[in-house]
């Protein structure tokens, strides 16, 4: 493999904390090393930033939803098509991306690493021919556990340990990454047209509360020793006054401490903490309450956050919140799709058009900025769009572009058509922030890949780890002259290294890399009962048999990379 | 000695079966009977067997005749066809799996080629309904642990999806569904009577062609609204009594065919139907599904999507995806005689698509990759025997419930027989050359 020196950029690594001094990358064998032979290629970053790859912690990038969103929105990919180019496939689709656009567009920002967000289980092997699809970066996805029969079934008896081989048996199965929960309790209830708003409403039929099921997988997930924790989408997500079912949520994590050996601290991660933020009773009075939600975060070291910024854009909202698509579609009247999937969860998906000329969505890119900009701790809140719900992942630029400009955030403010009302229902118009290049290398490279156990492979640049190298025309020594000088800076990287090899020059892809799928393999107890269960729903309950649920073969996971867990 | 194969995918329709046992001999070499499956799945196993099977890559002569000759000579024919053509048509995709289909993407990108796949003469409509207004849908474990309210609206499942109602829809004893057909009502829509309509609680025998206005019907019972004595043939009362039956339903599901898809009315009437069930979503919990023909016309669809961006009927031709049925379609294609070189694989134009738009395949260069012998290996220059999908080779493939199950390889395929995707990357790699592509 080749060498390379990158050298003179303005280095920005939290993992070995360097801020901004001139130093050299240098790369060999795929890996960060402490330096290299004089034949190496060298980069010069000369009044460059250089940043370790970034780390996307929470986005929907492959799945049935997300292909149900491309197949039924042709709309989409109006203007935004881009035709085969060098080593490029075609693409298309602005909201939800062809596979190859994904890739291409992750990497030509310096994004490296990718988690699907959520993996209905019995749907494994799509997001595995979808990923497989999804060129240079490396990706892993989050199977759903909080509306599964089995999980419901254990932890209403507090069965950690069959809840903990069930898990173990699962991730194992569908390829998976860590345990994700969506709406708990909730998506199960609407099977029958019904949900569960807050941590105490019991689950139809199954008799457990949501509040059970996550205090019963924070344990299980701690059991194992999983890279990553708990990844929660709580109940009662986007609904005026939601923010007191998200500290329910939070306080769950109370007194539960990380048994892990990848590093990892906290317990529990809520996702795209901006549509759990809000206030008000209706959309009248509807209001932000990041400060409350975020109090409670920088105080409470076991749990980590993301932001899930709106983005003010067209796009397509989907999760396995299936009640909330349903609700969705009710107050915007577009087209709505669900996909109840047997046994384990469901989904929905509706276009969704964040305008600024609405207060409702103003407030909520408000309340996006506020949770990052109230974060004392970098390193336990990442920025993400929750692609695509909040916004396409392709705006992450210009959310840097807000976070690190109050004069950004300003303009964006006073072109609000509501701008009084965003004003007095948010603290935006109060806070003088700007994160640092140090901290945005914390929110996105270094802090996601702590949260997820990856610290040791990714997210820094200390001699050892992935190269995994991103290089922005940007300057930190220069004073920022247009905040949109930051936005084109980080929407297209001068150099992006994917595992040592050079993917991304002047913006181009120049090399597809060799993707990888992440997935973790946990070794547990044999345990009899619990597969006797499996066994048995497989023969009486699910459509298919158990032995074709597996993704198994090159096909599926053509490279993959396996954390490996002993839990025996 | 002999041994057994199970939990066997069956390789037919939409409905997808996989716990089929196949008993193979002992070299693997020979399928001698086949567990489980429906008589048409049965068959399709045992067709595998057959003497006269065609094994090589064959030319029509000028004298009508076949000329065998070898898979690298077909696939030099198949590539200079598509490289050298301006607008090729690679048709098919429903009868074989994934990743055949993703190879065969690659090539259409390179050669610009209009891709296609069976939607055209079935479910297209249905895509572009559920791009008008969504499709609520669940998949079939679903209907089999909960549904007490199922509808067939315009498909005959005991013909053309045999063990659909065994297996998820009328029959099977689900979690909450423990009685099974008991447990359930069963609606038939279908101006036939039909063996499906024969097993039905009520049988609303549609006048032929009025769907639409039975579908806008329902949806002014569930409100109470006024109706007309007769709508599409059927008394109000009849009419009344269904909406109440749909609404007092815990779960309910509308599975609907062809009949409903290709009538007068096409995608309007999934519109309808779609609607139905987003108003019944009012008051319980229903959903809607298409009953997809093909094995696999769901995973081209999916492929297509997460590849190109549309499901069906993309045209290449402009070095990005474009989608406009009734522009970029096939039979529409054929018709207006704008393709210069015809591409199938895995489908049967031949023998469903109008006669103007077959009697094109006479005019340009073509080429049918099928192991069977079908109207259009007959009517096309080229035909290009392969290995069964899900019999001699396996593979991915979608269920009608998007679904997806991986086929598996029971038997060995006639000796030297390539497989779909091996023929297909023995055909990328020449296009590659001939284009100079990356």
């Amino acid at each position: 493999m080749s060498e390379y020196i990158i050298k003179n950029g303005n280095v920005f690594d939290p993992v070995q904390g360097i801020k901004g001094d001139k130093a050299d990358v240098a790369i060999k064998d795929g890996k960060i090393v402490d330096k290299v032979g004089s034949g190496a290629k060298v980069i010069d970053a000369k009044g460059k930033t250089v940043m370790a790859g970034a780390v996307e912690i929470h986005a929907h990038i492959a799945g049935p939803k997300i292909n149900m969103g491309r197949i039924y929105r042709p709309e989409d990919k109006l203007f935004t098509c881009t035709p085969t180019k060098g080593l490029e496939r075609m693409g298309g689709g602005a909201s939800i991306p062809t596979t190859f656009k994904t890739g291409y567009e992750y990497a030509k920002m310096g994004y490296t690493t990718a988690m699907e967000a959520a993996m209905p289980p019995l749907f494994s092997r799509h997001v595995h021919e979808e990923i497989r699809d999804t060129p240079i970066i490396d990706e892993g996805a989050y199977p759903v556990f909080g509306n599964n029969w089995f999980v419901m079934e254990y932890l209403k008896n507090k069965e950690i340990e069959n809840t903990a081989a069930y898990i173990a048996w699962l991730i194992r199965v569908t390829k998976g990454f860590a345990v994700k929960v969506v709406n708990p309790g909730g998506t199960e209830a609407w099977a029958w047209g019904l949900n569960c708003l807050s941590v105490n409403d019991p689950v139809p039929y199954f008799d457990i509360t949501p509040a059970e099921i996550i205090t019963g997988l924070i344990e299980a997930n701690e059991y194992l020793g999983l890279p990553h924790s708990l990844h929660i989408h709580p109940n009662n997500l986007g609904n005026p006054g939601c923010y007191e079912t998200t500290l329910d949520t939070l306080k769950l994590a109370e007194g539960y401490k990380a048994k892990n050996k990848f590093g990892r601290e906290q317990v529990m991660h809520l996702t795209h903490t901006q549509f759990h933020s809000y206030g008000g009773t209706n959309w009248g009075d509807f209001e932000s309450k990041a400060k409350e939600v975020m109090d409670y975060v920088n105080k409470n070291k076991n749990i980590t956050i993301d932001t899930g910024n709106v983005t003010l854009d067209e796009t397509t909202t989907m999760t396995a919140d299936g009640p909330f698509e349903h609700h969705l579609s009710g107050l915007n009247h577009l087209k709505w799709a669900n996909i109840d999937v047997e046994l384990e969860t469901g989904s929905g998906v509706v276009p969704y058009i964040y305008s600024p000329n609405i207060s409702v969505c103003a407030i909520q890119w408000a309340i996006g900025l506020e949770i990052a900009l109230l974060a004392k701790d970098p390193m336990r809140c990442y920025i993400t769009t929750d692609h695509p719900n909040a916004g396409p992942f392709t705006r992450y630029p210009r959310v840097i572009k807000w976070l690190m400009s109050a004069k950004a955030r300003e303009a964006q403010v006073n072109a609000f058509k509501h701008k009084d009302k965003v004003l007095s229902q948010t603290s935006i118009g109060t806070l003088d922030r700007e994160i640092s290049l140090y901290e945005l290398a914390q929110m996105t490279r270094a802090g996601p890949a702590k949260s997820l156990g990856l610290a040791s492979m990714c997210g820094g640049l200390k001699p050892g780890m992935d190269a995994d190298v991103a290089v922005y025309n940007f300057n930190p020594d220069k004073p920022v002259a247009n905040p949109d000088d930051i936005e084109k800076a980080f929407s297209r990287c001068a150099h992006v290294f994917k595992s040592g090899v050079e993917v991304v020059t002047n913006g181009e892809i120049v090399s597809n890399g060799h993707k990888r799928t992440l997935w973790v393999n946990v070794k547990v107890k044999d345990n009899p009962q619990v597969m006797r269960d499996i066994n048995e729903k497989f023969l009486k309950y699910y459509s298919m048999t158990q032995a074709n649920y597996e993704a198994l073969g090159h096909h599926f996971v053509p490279n993959p990379y396996t954390l490996e867990v002993d839990a025996t | 000695m002999t041994k057994t194969v199970t939990d066997v995918i069956c390789p037919f329709c939409g409905t997808l079966c996989d716990d089929l046992e196949v008993v193979v001999s002992d070299d693997g070499k020979q399928l001698l009977e086949v567990y489980n499956a429906c008589v048409i799945g049965t068959e399709k196993f045992l067709h595998s067997q057959s003497k006269d099977r065609v094994t090589r890559p064959r030319m029509h002569q000028p004298d009508g005749t076949w000329k065998e000759i070898s898979y690298d000579e077909a696939a030099e024919y198949t590539a200079q066809m598509l490289a050298k053509a301006k607008k090729p048509l690679m048709f098919g995709w429903s009868s074989t799996n994934c990743e055949a289909q993703s190879v065969g993407n690659e090539i259409a990108e390179i050669t610009r080629a209009c891709c296609d796949n069976t939607a055209a003469t079935c479910h297209g409509t249905s895509l572009i309904a559920i791009q008008d207004i969504g499709l609520p849908s669940c998949t079939l474990g679903e209907i089999k642990n909960r549904a007490d309210r199922v509808i067939f609206w315009g498909c005959n499942p005991a013909h053309a999806h045999p063990r659909h109602m065994s297996r998820y829809s009328i029959f099977p004893r689900g979690f909450f569904t423990g009685k099974g057909q008991m447990s359930r009502k069963l609606i038939v829509v279908d101006p036939r009577v039909t063996d499906t309509a024969k097993m039905a609680d009520v049988h609303l025998q549609v006048e032929q062609g009025k769907d639409y206005e039975l579908f806008d019907a329902l949806r002014v019972a569930f409100k109470g609204e006024w109706l007309p004595d007769f709508v599409a043939g059927i008394p109000k009362e009849k009419i009344r009594e269904v909406a109440d039956m749909m609404k007092s339903g815990r779960f309910g599901i509308i599975f609907f065919g062809m009949g409903v898809t290709q009538s007068l009315g096409k995608n309007h009437n999934i519109d309808a139907a779609i609607a139905v069930t987003k108003d019944l979503n009012e008051y319980t919990k229903f959903s809607i599904m298409p009953m997809r023909g093909h094995y696999n016309v769901t995973g081209s669809g999916e492929v297509f999507g997460w590849q190109f961006g549309f499901p069906y009927a993309v045209d290449l031709t402009r070095g990005f995806a474009r989608y406009n049925p009734g522009d970029t379609s096939t039979i529409d294609l054929l018709v207006r005689g704008e393709v210069d070189a015809m591409f199938t694989i895995g489908s049967d134009p031949g023998a469903h698509f109008p006669i103007s738009a077959v009697k094109q395949f006479a005019h340009i260069p073509s080429v049918c990759i099928d192991p069977h012998l079908t109207p259009t290996s007959g009517v096309s220059k080229l035909h290009v025997p392969v290995a069964f999908n899900g019999v001699e080779c396996g593979g991915n493939c979608y269920r009608m419930d998007n679904v997806p199950i991986d086929c598996r390889k029971v038997v060995e395929p006639p000796e030297g027989m390539l497989t779909d995707e091996q023929f297909l990357i023995k055909v990328r790699d020449r296009v590659k050359q001939l284009k100079g592509a990356a």
